[in-house]
C-alpha cells in the first residue's frame, strides 16, 4: 500500500516558482486592479504581504516542529503572545515610578514562585514512597501562599501608579530590533518548561500541554495589568523603520514622491511598508538558510532518521526524547520571533486578539496548505491562506449579495449579507479539507 | 446555626453550580472519550459540535416560542432538543461520509484525521456564527427557580439562602438520565457491545461480523448527540457564545484524558473534578470561613476566575505526571 | 520518504489513541460461490499464489483437510505458514490457485463471508477482546447468528471449564493460556465446521500447551475440521491426521504426522533431530 502512495508523480521543478509567482501576482492585482475582488491600493497589498511574511515566521516555525519532529503544536497562539511581550518589555520607555513602586518585590515574588517550582521538582525526584505527593503538594501549597504575599502588594503598588497612561512596568527603551531575539528567548523557555512535562518517553501529551498553555499565557497577558496593561493595550511600541510623519516633513522625500506622481501621506505609508517589507523577507530568508543548512548537517539527518523511522532510530541509540524536545524548543523560539515582528509591526501589544483560531489553528492550515516539511511551502502556504482570509472577508458579502440576488430584499437576505464575512472561516475549513484530500502533501511536497 | 449558614452557603456557592457545570464537561467528555476510543482520534471540532447544535436548538425554541409552544415551567429548549439533536447527528454523518471516511479506507494515522478534524472545526465554526451570529443569547424561558433565596430563607430561617435554578436541576436530572442511558447501552444491547467489541480490536470484530460502519456511525451519532445535550444545557444554565464553546474544548478534553482517554466512566470523573476543582479554587472562602468563626484577612480567594482555564490544566499536568493513563486506564498508555 | 498519510513520528496520546488500527479490509465485497470439484477434500486450499506486495510469499501451496481431522501446517519462520492460513481465510488476494469448502468454491468471499460459510479463525496475536468479559466475547464470536446461542456457549464452557469460572472476568485480565481458550472458545461460536489456530500455543507453559492439544483433539472428534500452524512441531504433529511442511511458501513434504515424525530428513532439518 505504501509502495503506491510513494508512487505517485514527483513535483516538476517549476512548481515552486510558479505558485509563487501566482502568490506574487495575487499581491500585486490587489495592489493595482481595482474592481468587485481586489482593493488597487498598494498600502492594502502590502498590508497583506507584511503580515503574510509574519504569519510565514510562524509558519515555519510550526513546519519545524510537525514537519521535521511530528509533534503537534495546539498553543501556537500562547508562544505569539509570548515573543510579543518582548518588544513591550525591552524597547518601551520605562514608566517612571514604576520600578521604584514595586519592581524589587514583584522579582522577589517571581523568584520565590520559581523556587517553590524548583524545589518542588527536586523533592518530587529525590523522595520515593507513600510521602512524596504529600510532601510536594505541600510544598506547592506553602509556595503559593508566599509568592502570593509577596506578589499582590507589589502589582497593586505598580498598578495604582499612574493608572490611566501606564500602571504597567514598563520597558527598558532598548532598541526595538534586540526585542525580536528577547522574544524568542521567552517563547524557548517556556517551550522548554511544557516540553519538560509533556514529551513523555513511551508517548507524549503535547497536544493537550501545548493547548492549555497557550490559553493561560493569553489570559495572563490580558489580566496582569502590571505587565503589559492587560487589555487596555500598550501602544507606541517603537519601530526599526522610519515614521510615517517624520517622512512627510522631510522635504527629499516629498519631492521624490511628487516624481513618482504620489501624494506624500500615501507614499510615506507605502514606504514603511516596504521598509518593513524588507526586513521580514530578510528575516523568512535568513531562517529558510539556517533550517535548510540544519536538516542537511547530521543533526538533521538524524532528526529527519527519527521521523521516518522513530523505532530503528530509537534502537541505533539517539534519544528520540531528547531531540523531540530540542526540535519543540526551537520551533517555538521562532514562533516567538513571529510574535515580536507582529508587536513591532503593528505597534500596539493588544492581548484581546489573541484568537486561537486566527493564531494556532490557521496556521495549522497554511503548514499543510504549504506543504507539511517544506519550508518553501510554509511560506507560500502563509503569504497565500493570509491573503484569501483578508480577501475573504471582503468577496463573503460581495458573493453572498451575488447568490441571494434572486431573493428578495427582506430580512433573511439581509441576515446572510451581514453574516457572510463569517464565510471566511467555513473557506479556510474547506481549503484545508480539500488540500488533506486532493493533495495531503500540500502545495510544494516535501522533497 | 453557623455551621448550618456555612454549609448551606458551600452548598448554594461551589456544591450545586460545579455539579451542574460538572454534568456539562462530563457530557462533553464522554463524546471526545467516544470518539478517541473508536475512531481512534481527538475531534478538535467537538467544541463547535456543542455550538453548532446548541445554535440550531436555539432556533427552534424561538421558532417554537413563536409559534406559543412551551413547557411550562421547563425551558423550551427542551422540546427542541431531540430535533437539534437529529439535524446535528445528521450533519455529523454527512461530514464523516465526505471528510472521515476517507482516511480510514486509506488507512491514515490518527494524526492526519486530527488536521482533518481542524478543518471540520472551521466550518463548523464558520456555519455557527453565519446561522446564530457571535453575540451573547440567553434562551433560557420558564420558570428561573426550583428553590429561590427568599423561599429557602422562609422556609429554614437561616440568614444564608440557598438557591437552585431550573437549569441546574434539569442538567442534573437529563445528564443522570443520559448517562445511564449510554451505559445501560454500551454494556447490554447487542449494538453496544458491537461498539466496545470495535474500540478493543477492529480486525476481530470484523471476524466476527460486525460492520464496522454501522458502528462508526454509531459512534457519531452518539457523541454529537451527547455534543448537542452538553451544549444546550451549558447555553441554558449559562449562556450562548459560540467563542466560550470554543474555549470549553480545554476543559472537556483534559477531563477526558484526566479520566483516562476511552474511558466513559473515567470522563465522568474527571468532569466532575474538573467542574468541583475549578469552582472551589476560584470561590472566595471569606464568608464560610466567618461562619466558622475565623476572621480572614483576605477574601481566601485561590485563584482569579479569569484563571479559571488554568485549573482544568494544572490537575491534567498532575494527574499525568502521577498516573499517565488517568484516573481509570484509558486506552493512552 | 514522505508518505502523506503517515504519523511523521508523532505519538501524541492526547490526540492519538495510540491502538493500532485494524489491517483487515472490511470494505472488500464478497464475489459469488462456484461448486467445487468432485472428490475434493472437506477443505482444500489448491495450488496458492500470491504475496501482500509485487513478490509472492505462496509459491504454488496447497493445503487441505478431511472432515473431523486435524492438519499441521509446520515450517521454518517465513515460510509462509500464517500467511497460507490468511489466504485460506480471504485475507490475502490470491493471485493463483482457489479455495473450496464442504463442496463450495468459496475463492471470491471475504473474510466475514467465510465466516458465514463455516470457518472460525482464531489469529495468533490479539485474539480476544480484552475490556469484555469472557461472556461477551464467546457473544461476540456469535454475532452473526441470529438464533439462540446459548447453547453453544454451555458447550464451550464445558470445554474449557477455567475459563467458565471466569465468565465475569476482563478477558484481557487472564493468563495467557485461559486467553488462548477463551479464543478458541469465541472462534466455536459460530458453530464452524473448520476450525483454523494460528500457533495456538504460542507464548504458553508446556503443560497448558498439552491441555490446549487435547481440548483441540476434542473438538476434532465433534467433527470439526482443524487447520493450524505450529512452531511446537513435534509435539503438534503428534495429534495431527496430516501434516505439511512448508518451505518458502510451498509443499515440501507431506504425510500423516506419524509419517513425517518418522522420516528422518524431516527430523533433521526441522524438528531439531
Amino acid at each position: 500500500m505504501s509502495t503506491n502512495r510513494q508512487a505517485e508523480t514527483s513535483a516538476s521543478p517549476w512548481r515552486a516558482p510558479l505558485l509563487f509567482a501566482v502568490v506574487i501576482l495575487l499581491i500585486v492585482l490587489e495592489g493595482t486592479v481595482s474592481n468587485a475582488m481586489f482593493s488597487g491600493s498598494w498600502n492594502s497589498a502590502l498590508s497583506i504581504l507584511n503580515m503574510g511574511l509574519i504569519s510565514a515566521v510562524t509558519a515555519l516555525g510550526v513546519n519545524m516542529i510537525w514537519g521535521y519532529g511530528g509533534l503537534f503544536n495546539a498553543g501556537v497562539v500562547g508562544f505569539v503572545a509570548l515573543g510579543g511581550l518582548a518588544p513591550v518589555l525591552v524597547s518601551t520607555q520605562p514608566v517612571p515610578g514604576a520600578w521604584a513602586a514595586g519592581g524589587p518585590q514583584l522579582v522577589l515574588a517571581l523568584a520565590a514562585g520559581l523556587a517553590t517550582l524548583v524545589i518542588a521538582v527536586t523533592a518530587a525526584a529525590r523522595m520515593k514512597g507513600v510521602g512524596r505527593l504529600p510532601v510536594v503538594v505541600l510544598i506547592l501549597i506553602a509556595g503559593y501562599v508566599v509568592t502570593r504575599m509577596l506578589f499582590d502588594p507589589a502589582v497593586t503598588a505598580i498598578e495604582a501608579n499612574n493608572p490611566s497612561k501606564a500602571g504597567n512596568i514598563g520597558g527598558l527603551g532598548l532598541p526595538v530590533l534586540l526585542s525580536w531575539p528577547v522574544g524568542m528567548v521567552f517563547a524557548a523557555i517556556a517551550a522548554w518548561g511544557i516540553g519538560k512535562v509533556a514529551l513523555g518517553l513511551r508517548s507524549d501529551y503535547l497536544a493537550i500541554a501545548t493547548l492549555g498553555i497557550g490559553e493561560i499565557i493569553v489570559a495572563i497577558l490580558k489580566n496582569e495589568g502590571w505587565l503589559a496593561r492587560g487589555v487596555l493595550n500598550i501602544t507606541g511600541v517603537p519601530r526599526p523603520v522610519p515614521y510615517e510623519l517624520a517622512l512627510q516633513s522631510n522635504p527629499a522625500f516629498v519631492e521624490a514622491a511628487a516624481r513618482w506622481a504620489m501624494d506624500p501621506a500615501t507614499a510615506s505609508a507605502i514606504y514603511v511598508k516596504l521598509c518593513y517589507a524588507a526586513v521580514f523577507v530578510a528575516v523568512v530568508l535568513i531562517l529558510i538558510l539556517l533550517s535548510e543548512l540544519a536538516l542537511y548537517s547530521p543533526w538533521g539527518r538524524m532528526m529527519r532518521a527519527i521521523r521516518d523511522n522513530e523505532t530503528a532510530a530509537e534502537a541505533m541509540g539517539k534519544d528520540v526524547t531528547r531531540r523531540h524536545l530540542h526540535l519543540f524548543i526551537i520551533g517555538c523560539a521562532v514562533i516567538g520571533l513571529s510574535g515580536a515582528m507582529m508587536v513591532t509591526l503593528d505597534g500596539l501589544m493588544a492581548p484581546g486578539g489573541y484568537n486561537p483560531l486566527r493564531y494556532t489553528f490557521l496556521v495549522w492550515v497554511m503548514v499543510i496548505v504549504g506543504g507539511s516539511g517544506n519550508n518553501w511551502g510554509a511560506v507560500l502556504g502563509a503569504v497565500l491562506i493570509w491573503f484569501l482570509w483578508i480577501k475573504a472577508e471582503v468577496w463573503g458579502p460581495a458573493g453572498m449579495s451575488l447568490l441571494t440576488s434572486p431573493l428578495s430584499d427582506g430580512p433573511l437576505r439581509q441576515h446572510l449579507i451581514e453574516s457572510a464575512p463569517q464565510m471566511r472561516f467555513v473557506a479556510m475549513g474547506l481549503v484545508l479539507l480539500l488540500v488533506l484530500r486532493f493533495a495531503p502533501r500540500g502545495l510544494l511536497p516535501e522533497r | 446555626m453557623d455551621i448550618l449558614n456555612a454549609l448551606v452557603a458551600i452548598l448554594n456557592f461551589v456544591v450545586i453550580p460545579a455539579a451542574a457545570y460538572g454534568a456539562q464537561l462530563a457530557l462533553g467528555a464522554l463524546g471526545v472519550t467516544l470518539i478517541y476510543g473508536i475512531l481512534r482520534f481527538s475531534n478538535f471540532a467537538h467544541g463547535d459540535t456543542m455550538a453548532f447544535g446548541t445554535a440550531i436548538v436555539i432556533l427552534l425554541t424561538w421558532g417554537l416560542q413563536s409559534l406559543g409552544v412551551s413547557l411550562g415551567p421547563l425551558p423550551t429548549a427542551l422540546l427542541a432538543l431531540p430535533l437539534g439533536i437529529a439535524l446535528t447527528a445528521l450533519l455529523a454523518l454527512l461530514t464523516d461520509r465526505w471528510v472521515y471516511r476517507h482516511y480510514r479506507q486509506v488507512r491514515a494515522a490518527p494524526i492526519v484525521v486530527v488536521m482533518a478534524s481542524v478543518g471540520v472545526m472551521f466550518v463548523m465554526n464558520g456555519l455557527t456564527r453565519l446561522v446564530i451570529g457571535v453575540d451573547e443569547i440567553q434562551f433560557a424561558d420558564g420558570a428561573r427557580f426550583v428553590i429561590s433565596v427568599p423561599q429557602f430563607k422562609a422556609m429554614t430561617g437561616l440568614t444564608e439562602g440557598l438557591a437552585l435554578r431550573t437549569t441546574q436541576a434539569i442538567t442534573l436530572a437529563i445528564a443522570a438520565l443520559s448517562v445511564w442511558a449510554l451505559f445501560a447501552f454500551m454494556n447490554r444491547t447487542r449494538a453496544g457491545k458491537a461498539m466496545r467489541a470495535y474500540a478493543d480490536n477492529e480486525d476481530l470484530a470484523l471476524l466476527s461480523g460486525i460492520d464496522p460502519d454501522r458502528v462508526v456511525r454509531l459512534t457519531w451519532i452518539i457523541a454529537t448527540g451527547l455534543a448537542v445535550l452538553a451544549g444546550t444545557l451549558y447555553g441554558l444554565d449559562k449562556s450562548f457564545k459560540a467563542f466560550n464553546y470554543f474555549q470549553i474544548l480545554l476543559p472537556v478534553f483534559a477531563a477526558a484524558i484526566v479520566g483516562g482517554l476511552g474511558s466513559p466512566l473515567g470522563a465522568i470523573a474527571g468532569g466532575f473534578l474538573i467542574a468541583f476543582s475549578e469552582v472551589a479554587l476560584t470561590y472566595p472562602w471569606k464568608k464560610i470561613a466567618e461562619y466558622l468563626g475565623f476572621e480572614p484577612a483576605g477574601l481566601l480567594q485561590m485563584l482569579g476566575t479569569e484563571y479559571k482555564l488554568a485549573i482544568s490544566f494544572v490537575i491534567l499536568i498532575v494527574v499525568l505526571l502521577v498516573r499517565p493513563t488517568g484516573l481509570f486506564r484509558g486506552k493512552a498508555y | 520518504m514522505s508518505d502523506p498519510f503517515a504519523n511523521r513520528g508523532n505519538r501524541d496520546a492526547s490526540v492519538v489513541n495510540p491502538r493500532p488500527g485494524g489491517t483487515a479490509d472490511g470494505s472488500r465485497h464478497s464475489g459469488p460461490t462456484r461448486p467445487g470439484r468432485t472428490g475434493d477434500p472437506f477443505l482444500i486450499g489448491e495450488n496458492m499464489r500470491g504475496g501482500y506486495g509485487k513478490a509472492d510469499i505462496l509459491n504454488g501451496c496447497t493445503l487441505a483437510v478431511e472432515k473431523g481431522q486435524i492438519a499441521v501446517i509446520v515450517g521454518p519462520n517465513g515460510a509462509g505458514k500464517s500467511t497460507a492460513m490468511k489466504a485460506i481465510f480471504g485475507m490475502l488476494n490470491l493471485r493463483e490457485g482457489s479455495v473450496r469448502l464442504d463442496g463450495q468454491d468459496i475463492s471470491a468471499l471475504n473474510p466475514q463471508d467465510r465466516v458465514k460459510a463455516g470457518m472460525g479463525f482464531v489469529p495468533q496475536v490479539a485474539n480476544v477482546f480484552p475490556t469484555m468479559t469472557v461472556e461477551e466475547n464467546l457473544e461476540m464470536g456469535a454475532y452473526l447468528r441470529g438464533d439462540d446461542f446459548r447453547q453453544t456457549m454451555q458447550q464451550v464452557y464445558e470445554l474449557f471449564p477455567a475459563v467458565a469460572d471466569k465468565r465475569r472476568q476482563n478477558a484481557g485480565e487472564l493468563s495467557g493460556g485461559q486467553r488462548q481458550q477463551v479464543a478458541v472458545g469465541r472462534a466455536l461460536m459460530t458453530q464452524p465446521k473448520l476450525l483454523m489456530l494460528d500457533e495456538p500455543t504460542a507464548g504458553v507453559s508446556p503443560i497448558v500447551m498439552d491441555e490446549l492439544f487435547d481440548r483441540i483433539i476434542e473438538i476434532a472428534r465433534t467433527g470439526i475440521s482443524i487447520l493450524m500452524v505450529e512452531q511446537n512441531a513435534k509435539q503438534a504433529l503428534e495429534i495431527a491426521d496430516i501434516g505439511y511442511v512448508l518451505v518458502q511458501g510451498a509443499n515440501r513434504y507431506t504425510g500423516t504426522g506419524a509419517q513425517l515424525m518418522a522420516d528422518p530428513e524431516v527430523r533433521r532439518t526441522f524438528l531439531g533431530g
